[in-house]
């Protein structure tokens, strides 16, 4: 910073400090996101006694860029009946929210990019925006496919989005600020700060709206290969697939690393307040953040491996009948024991 | 105060960029060979009929409208969440009754079959 800002006005080497450490942040996350769609296919491929892909690089290592190589080359198909504008624009609404929400993203207690109040409201807001990248791909490709698809995934979205919204609610009342940072912190003390314990219906909804979220299986029906082909990117290829699908592995990781934060205390150690702090102090928290992200990353693809597909009717039953009324209750719950000062978590 | 969140602003634009400049790489890298047939809407190996922007089912315009009223319900609840501790038994008895009443009203639309899908 002070080098840069030795040669250069001071605004512009302020701008060019945070695109450097954006850079920083962007360019191991499309790493991850690369070698997430490596280690999916490798864990469902072990789960179902196969190998996995093993022909690029030493055990399959090279896939990813392999897989990447081969979009770019791939042609871009513009359907003639597409509303063109839209159908470019629906993909860069699914991956650039994705990415976006990373910018107030807390790995470590000072390693932050931007440590804004508002924090957990602004990624709230940010997710919300992908439901548009679903739909308006759906209605520009101009396709019954899409549309089907998009409707359908429209709708099981938002209907989560509101659980999801519940049990971010639960997690304010518990925390009382809305910075990621202050979320962490207030579950400082040991392994049983950590909200898990005393949200735990909240942590189960949260995970599993997330994953509806993101129309992963078993919640894929907007996809569901079988009667509507691939859902609302059927009109889809080369890049602009690639984009949607970067997009989808991008918010499956936010998801996982949000309930990392939320719920299993982020870069807390998981040690802390046992003989064996002292032993593991020196393991930085953004490695505790990372395992912590990863045991959800894994869950996604082993629910994927596991589960049959819902039916329609089911996906929204347990949307709105189930999850809902469950995160009001605990919502007053969580809240009650705020008010009466109840909460041994808080100390 | 604002300067905190320049860094947000420049990520939200790299993250868009990143996208367009991959789509673009894929536009110049890739091949175009139009064709009259590829480029139409696909519908397994027929020649598509009817506009595709055809009708659907009027529950989902239902689920989209109760979306409204429950993601405004949530945006009510978290300053009031955020605060809690500091305004105590008067905020959380105000808040619910405001619950409450939302409760009421979703207690009558599960009964209205509001939310069946056969």
């Amino acid at each position: 910073m002070e080098l840069l800002d030795s040669f250069l006005p001071h605004g512009l080497a302020t701008v060019i400090w945070i695109v450097l450490k954006i850079v920083l942040i962007v360019l191991p996350l499309m790493v991850l996101v690369a070698y997430y769609t490596l280690a999916e296919r490798k864990v469902i491929g072990f789960m179902q006694v196969r190998i996995g892909p093993n022909r690029v690089g030493p055990n399959g290592l090279g896939q990813p860029i392999a897989d990447a190589l081969k979009l770019m080359f791939k042609e871009i198909i513009l359907p003639t009946k597409a509303n063109k504008v839209l159908f470019l624009i629906a993909p860069l609404l699914t991956l650039g929210p994705a990415l976006a929400a990373w910018a107030v993203f807390p790995f470590d207690a000072e390693l932050v990019l931007a440590d804004v109040n508002a924090g957990l409201l602004y990624i709230l807001a940010l997710t919300s925006v992908g439901v548009y990248g679903v739909i308006i791909a759906g209605w520009a490709s101009n396709s019954k496919y899409a549309l089907l698809g998009a409707v359908r995934s429209a709708a099981q979205i938002v209907s989560y989005e509101i659980a999801m919204g519940f049990a971010i609610v639960g997690v304010l009342v518990a925390a009382g600020s809305l910075n990621l940072g202050d979320i962490v912190r207030a579950q400082d003390g040991s392994l049983f700060h950590w909200f898990w314990l005393p949200l735990f219906p909240l942590l189960v909804i949260y995970f599993i709206s997330g994953v509806a979220e993101t129309n992963r299986a078993p919640f894929d029906v907007a996809e569901g290969e079988s009667e509507i082909v691939a859902g609302f990117h059927v009109e889809y290829s080369g890049m602009t697939f690639a984009v949607f699908f970067l997009g989808e592995y991008a918010n499956m990781i936010l998801i996982s690393a949000l309930t990392a934060l939320m719920f299993l205390g982020g870069w807390l150690s998981p040690f802390q307040g046992t003989f064996l702090e002292p032993v593991f102090a020196w393991v930085p928290g953004l490695v505790w953040l990372f395992l912590k992200t990863a045991i959800f990353a894994f869950l996604f693809l082993w629910f994927r491996a596991t589960f049959p597909r819902y039916r329609y009717d089911q996906i929204m039953r347990l949307g709105w009948k189930v999850f809902i009324p469950i995160t009001i209750v605990w919502i007053m719950v969580v809240g009650l024991a705020v008010v009466l000062e109840l909460p041994w978590w808080f100390d | 105060m604002l300067e905190n969140y320049l860094p947000v602003l420049i990520f939200i634009v790299i993250a868009f960029v990143i996208g367009a400049v991959m789509m673009g790489m894929g536009f110049m890298l890739g091949s175009r060979k139009p064709d009259s047939e590829k480029d139409s809407p696909y519908e397994c190996g027929f020649e598509a009929f009817e506009d595709a922007r055809m009708k659907f089912d009027v529950r989902y315009y239902l689920v989209a409208i109760l979306f409204i009223i429950f993601d405004l319900e949530i945006a009510f609840l978290f300053p009031w969440a955020v605060v809690l501790g500091e305004i105590g038994m008067v905020g959380f008895v105000a808040m619910s009754v405001f619950l409450g009443i939302l409760v009421v009203g979703f207690i009558y639309e599960w009964k209205k079959g509001a939310l069946e899908w056969e």
